[in-house]
């Protein structure tokens, strides 16, 4: 039986304000899909709500992992649970080094059921994964004693993601503009990054403006999602097209979400 | 008696996480009566068959102690120095092992971990319980060479020039209310002495315990550290918790000479109905060191401002504060620095807490003396709120009367971020989990100057001060 994440025609607000607006989405494990869109349509907020952001309020709709309603979880059941978000703007956590913050998320996620004080893994076995998956990715050791996202450059914070991913290899990921901020370089890195530490296995959710990085991650499916709605499903060859034509046939076809997306933009509402 | 007459109070509801919070039955050899006048003083006195110039000391001490208003700044006392038991010696003599020290004592120590810790990594021990130190150890090289590390009631007996010289000169007894009761009062503390050149390796410990309620500890302590030499002194202090008021007010006297080095470590855990009131002072001489670690993590009320006098050229003074008030506790701590020569280094690393209602502010002092030209002093303090009832405050006084100087102040206060719970706890750690690990990254930096020993010990007590904060 395959597993799933399934959006229900979900409906979500911050602060009053209305920004998605009956999404619908399933994602199998296994699967990668790509989520484009234009600035202000809901992308980001999507991936902050599966991952149970306090300030976000669902007021319709359901988010299912297995068929069961993670809506009540809080965001530490739902990562134990096996969902995974890497932010687009990860915050600094100053004096906690990245190898102690690792070893706590990696004993909770394995062992859903630790409470807090228990056992840690241990820190031998956690050690040897821990050098071995930066090798993987071609990181420095020193990197596991810094602070977590303390002064990290914005291709270090992304790094630091997708580090995150490799270590608690959860059973869906939502990567939010994990390319942004990258130079060409960067993002192809990170895009074999990914497919290397088993992206594949996964259900992914790519939010991107590019094509790059899905360039190792090929999506079965792309969607587009504009004024807090997805008004278009396609294969990979979607996401091209918008890579290179931009928004405006969609925003042609689907004025009136076009003109939702206007509104949520505006300089008074809040970003999405 | 046997390990179980040692009670665990679970009165606070906290009996089962909070190791130190037990009383022990004991049968005290003397109890003096409650309440605070000349007679109590000479009692005292007489009772540690002191000179007479120990006692004319004290006496003069208890009026200035009387004529001294109380502070009208800092946290509110409201404490009856009649209601309180000035002094209760609790063995006949000090043991020399631990099998010397009667079972329950004993016990307590044990379960407190000295015994343990002196085994494996201490150069020498002092353990006070009430008002005497009932237990005493020193390396034997050391004292070959010359090193001292006694009760300072012992020392006024056998080393009365070396402690005149020193006793109530760098905090006289006109400093402060507090200072002025504790030099009336005064019983216990310790009294160091490091030869010239002699390097101590592994700290010397003191453990301060108090038992009874209602009680008022005294400890008073100089040390000495003479050129060249070098000494790590730690200290911990605990008490059972009751409903009304107890007292500690300490005196700690420090000089460290020409090239020599100190560092006073300080882990104070006091239960949260203790006012502990405390003045410490060091001089720095010639291009020696003084570090002042202080860590304030119980207490209901404390007032303590570790002081370092850089007193000539090339003296530095450091302190690191850490402070953590929970519910109910007012932390007001902080430190003073004081340039009086040419080309001294000074500087406050300060970092506070505050959780569940408590309070904690941070007092400062950094002066420039007339003439301590090309001296550098650095204020750093940074204040964690973890919740909207919490309080933080800063009072940082700077006052410099010399030119070509140099001073820093950086002063910061943060909140626990939403985003940075939310981020954690995307990652698995429940939100109890994400609160410690944040509030350990903050004080982290402090941590790491600590002995390993001291760094797990300090973390752990965050943790437990730490437990149930998210409702």
């Amino acid at each position: 039986m395959s597993e799933t994440l399934e959006i229900i025609d979900l409906f979500v607000e911050v602060e009053g304000k209305p920004i998605l607006r009956g999404v619908t989405l399933t994602i199998r494990r296994g699967e990668t899909h790509a989520l484009m869109g234009p600035n202000g349509s809901g992308k980001s907020t999507l991936g902050l709500v599966l991952m149970g952001h306090p300030k976000y309020t669902v007021t319709s709709g359901d988010i299912l992992l297995n068929g069961q309603s993670i809506l009540e979880a809080s965001p530490d059941e739902r990562a134990r649970a096996g969902l995974f978000l890497a932010f687009q703007r990860p915050v600094a956590i100053p004096g906690v080094k990245m190898a102690d913050f690792l070893r706590h998320a990696a004993t909770n996620v394995r062992n859903p059921e630790r409470k807090e004080g228990e056992d840690l893994m241990p820190m031998k076995e956690f050690r040897q994964e821990l050098r071995a998956k930066m090798a993987q990715l071609k990181m420095d050791p020193d990197f596991a004693r810094r602070y977590v996202n303390d002064g990290f450059s914005g291709g270090e914070m992304k790094r630091a993601e997708i580090l995150q991913l490799a270590m608690l290899q959860p059973k869906f990921a939502i990567l939010d503009e994990t390319d942004s901020g990258l130079d060409a370089d960067a993002v192809r890195l990170a895009s074999q990054s990914i497919a290397e530490i088993g992206g594949a296995k996964m259900g992914l959710l790519i939010i991107t403006h590019h094509d790059k990085l899905l360039e190792h991650n090929p999506p079965q499916y792309t969607h587009v999602i504009m004024g807090g709605r997805i008004v278009e499903t396609g294969g990979r060859e979607l996401a091209d097209e918008l890579h290179r034509n931009g928004y405006q046939r969609v925003r042609d076809e689907h004025p009136e979400a076009a003109a939702m997306n206007d509104t949520n933009t505006k300089p008074e509402a809040v970003t999405a | 008696m046997a390990a179980t007459d040692v009670i665990v109070n679970d009165e606070t509801g906290v009996g089962e996480i909070n190791k130190y919070d037990f009383r022990t039955e004991t049968h005290s050899v003397f109890k003096a009566r409650k309440g605070l006048d000349e007679d109590i003083v000479r009692q005292i006195s007489a009772l540690k068959n002191e000179p007479k110039w120990m006692l004319d000391f004290r006496l003069h001490a208890l009026k200035v102690f009387f004529s001294k208003p109380m502070p009208k700044w800092g946290g509110e006392i409201n404490l009856d120095f009649q209601d309180i038991y000035y002094y209760i010696k609790p063995t006949e003599q000090q043991g020399r092992t631990w099998d010397d020290v009667p079972a329950e004592i004993k016990d307590t120590f044990e379960k407190l971990g000295i015994p343990e810790a002196e085994r494996k990594y201490l150069s020498g021990v002092k353990a006070q319980f009430e008002s005497e130190v009932i237990y005493g150890s020193l390396k034997e090289d050391l004292a070959e060479k010359g090193v001292i590390f006694t009760d300072t009631d012992t020392a006024v007996r056998e080393y009365p020039e070396l402690l005149r010289e020193h006793f109530g000169k760098i905090i006289p007894t006109e400093d402060n209310k507090f200072a002025a009761l504790n030099s009336a009062v005064w019983s216990g503390g310790s009294f160091i002495y490091v030869p010239k050149g002699v390097k101590i390796d592994f700290p010397l410990q003191a453990y301060f315990r108090i038992n009874e309620e209602n009680m008022g500890q005294f400890e008073r302590t100089l040390i000495i550290v003479d050129e060249g030499a070098q000494v790590h002194y730690v200290e911990g202090c605990t008490a059972p918790m009751y409903t009304s008021e107890s007292l500690h007010s300490a005196v700690v006297e420090v000089i460290v000479k020409r090239n020599g080095r100190c560092r006073y470590t300080t882990i104070q855990n006091w239960a949260n109905n203790i006012y502990n009131l405390v003045t410490k002072r060091a001089y720095a001489y010639g291009d020696a060191v003084m570090e002042w670690v202080d860590g304030n993590l119980g207490s209901q009320l404390t007032m303590k401002y570790p002081a370092v006098h850089m007193m000539e050229p090339g003296a530095r003074g450091e302190i690191l504060s850490i402070a953590f008030a929970n519910k109910g506790q007012h932390q007001d701590a902080g430190a003073k620095l004081v340039h009086q020569a040419p080309n001294t280094t000074g500087q406050i690393i300060s970092k506070s807490i505050s959780k569940n209602g408590g309070r904690a502010s941070y007092r400062g002092l950094a002066r420039v003396e007339k003439g301590a030209v090309g001296s550098k002093c650095s204020v750093v303090c940074d204040a964690l709120i973890l919740d909207d009832a919490s309080r933080s405050d800063t009072y940082p006084y700077i006052e410099v009367l010399e030119q070509d100087v140099s001073i820093g102040h950086e002063a910061s206060v943060s909140r626990i971020g939403e985003e940075q719970l939310f981020y954690l706890t995307s990652r698995g750690m429940s939100e109890a989990e994400a609160s410690t690990m944040i509030v350990n990254g903050f004080i982290e930096p402090l941590v790491k100057e600590l002995p390993m020993e001291y760094a797990v010990e300090l973390n752990r007590l965050i943790q437990l001060q730490m437990e149930g904060s998210v409702g």
